[in-house]
């Protein structure tokens, strides 16, 4: 017989909000990470301060080919050039995710999201409870029951960390970039240093947004990924459906 | 299943409808405050109006900045150009005493100006970066006459919404809107740290439009139109870049 939807169930592990806007983040920062490293092949050189160009002395160099044959990269070859669609693509999954990331927090703060599931509980605000769950990871010991309704003290400052330090870091250094935009508010660029500087911020901002989701796709892999990836796409665990079956019975 | 409440059935209806009104009072504001760019076409339209109407919107009196002599560049980065040809060659080797810009379309009075002419228009200097959408960047002194001073001179008509230029080299042309044509900072450049402007520079005169990156100030100027609409230029796109896949504005 089907499950009669007026059964009490549980409350599912990720809201319709969180998953929605999760995957959303997800299309468009894979959309900005091709197109972003697309605009880098046209010149791999990072320089810090305000100016920086094939005349200057690099900060350092990618040891990979270039799209402009201005550059000089030992490589005998020229890249083409694709950075008209990239730059076009970067712009709207940057949109995109901008006006996701606005519901995000909006229903996040409106619903307690942030505070209940977020921000860690008093008991867990100590080096202790750090360390603890990090040697916890590192004996492979399997996980507390309750973690598979709530996060760990780790996952709440990692998602903690992506979400109010990475994401606006690399927004503001994204907008320092655009000369109209600093025409408007020279603070942005000036704040951090000059606008190679925002440039080069940009990019490493860049590379801890991708060691943090190298890492979040290795913890799911390694935590039951189809039952992780359910989760997140319909809000139900397996084991959640036990509970209700036995509660059924 | 739940039958759906009045009060729900009320209230979605009263967002729908404000929904849609707002949807129409702000597509009529942005038309008439010119927010719609002329690539606003296609699968990235709405991310390119998006940037162009807020960029509009927050940049309405924003100066780019300027910085101090000390910061110019050294060597400063000319990028490529195309091979000058030989009728080229030949107004450079005249000192470009045979340079001319024209000025026509919606003007009153159209203009056929030899680089003496501008110059003895009201000019001034900047020192601002020029930023390639690349990522590279040098700063100079760019000494020239505002385009709008050009425009006043020419006598332009009120109903105008895009000042089109054209480049020496053929098929290379762009256009502004009047943000940025009627802007304090964007000059027809003819002189750079002191000296004339050089060639690879975009010698004898270049568009500059700092508030822009680099692909907008095109080298060589030969030629302004005044116009009320983009329809009638190469695809209708506003500047020749969307026809290869830039975009038309350039701000970011």
């Amino acid at each position: 017989m089907p499950a009669s939807p007026t059964n009490k169930s549980l409350p599912p592990r990720h809201t319709a909000t969180v998953r929605v806007t999760h995957w959303l983040t997800v299309v468009c920062f894979l959309a900005l990470l091709l197109s972003g490293g697309e605009i880098v092949i046209s010149h791999p050189r990072f320089y810090w301060g305000e100016v920086g160009n094939v005349n200057t002395r690099p900060l350092f160099t990618l040891p990979i080919p270039s799209s402009r044959e201005t550059v000089p990269t030992g490589y005998g070859y020229v890249m083409p050039d694709q950075n008209g669609w990239s730059r076009y693509l970067h712009f709207q999954a940057a949109w995109a995710l901008v006006l996701t990331g606005l519901v995000y927090a909006a229903v996040g703060l409106f619903t307690g999201h942030f505070r209940k599931d977020l921000i860690p509980p008093p008991s867990q605000r100590s080096w202790r409870a750090f360390r603890g769950r990090i040697a916890q990871y590192l004996r492979r010991a399997p996980p507390d029951p309750s973690e598979s309704r709530a996060y760990n003290i780790l996952q709440r400052t990692a998602y903690l960390t992506v979400i109010f330090v990475l994401f606006p870091l690399v927004i503001w250094t994204g907008l320092a970039l655009s000369p109209a935009f600093d025409s408007a508010f020279p603070a942005a660029v000036n704040l951090l240093g000059g606008r190679q500087s925002a440039r080069t911020l940009h990019f490493f901002v860049s590379w801890a947004l991708v060691l943090f989701l190298v890492t979040h796709i290795a913890m799911v892999a390694l935590s039951g990924f189809t039952n992780r990836m359910r989760a997140m796409i319909t809000g139900r665990l397996i084991e959640s459906r036990k509970i209700e079956q036995e509660e059924r019975s | 299943m739940n039958p759906i409440s009045r009060r729900r059935l009320i209230t979605t209806g009263i967002a729908a409808a404000a929904g849609a009104s707002g949807l129409t009072a702000a597509g009529r504001l942005v038309s008439r405050y010119g927010l719609i760019p002329p690539d606003r076409c296609g699968f990235y339209g709405p991310g390119e109006t998006l940037t162009y109407a807020a960029q509009r919107i927050l940049t309405a009196h924003s100066l780019a900045r300027e910085f101090p002599r000390s910061m110019i560049s050294k060597k400063p980065f000319a990028n490529l150009t195309a091979a000058p040809t030989d009728a080229f060659r030949r107004l450079e080797a005249g000192g470009f005493s045979n340079w001319r810009l024209t000025v026509d379309g919606m003007v009153a009075h159209p203009l056929n100006l030899s680089l003496a002419d501008l110059r003895a228009l009201p000019f001034s200097s900047q020192i601002t970066e020029v930023v390639c959408e690349e990522g590279w960047s040098y700063i100079a002194e760019w000494i020239g006459t505002p385009l709008s001073e050009v425009l006043r001179a020419a006598g332009m008509l009120p109903q105008v919404r895009y000042i089109v230029y054209y480049s020496f080299e053929k098929g290379v042309w762009d256009s502004l809107d009047m943000a940025d044509a009627l802007h304090s900072q964007t000059l027809l450049t003819w002189g750079m740290n002191d000296g004339d402007l050089p060639v690879p520079f975009g010698g004898p005169l270049r568009m500059r439009v700092p508030r822009q990156l680099g692909y907008k100030s095109l080298k060589h100027i030969v030629h302004l139109t005044a116009t009320d609409s983009l329809k009638k230029f190469g695809q209708g796109l506003g500047s020749v870049e969307p026809e290869y896949g830039y975009a038309w504005y350039a701000g970011i």
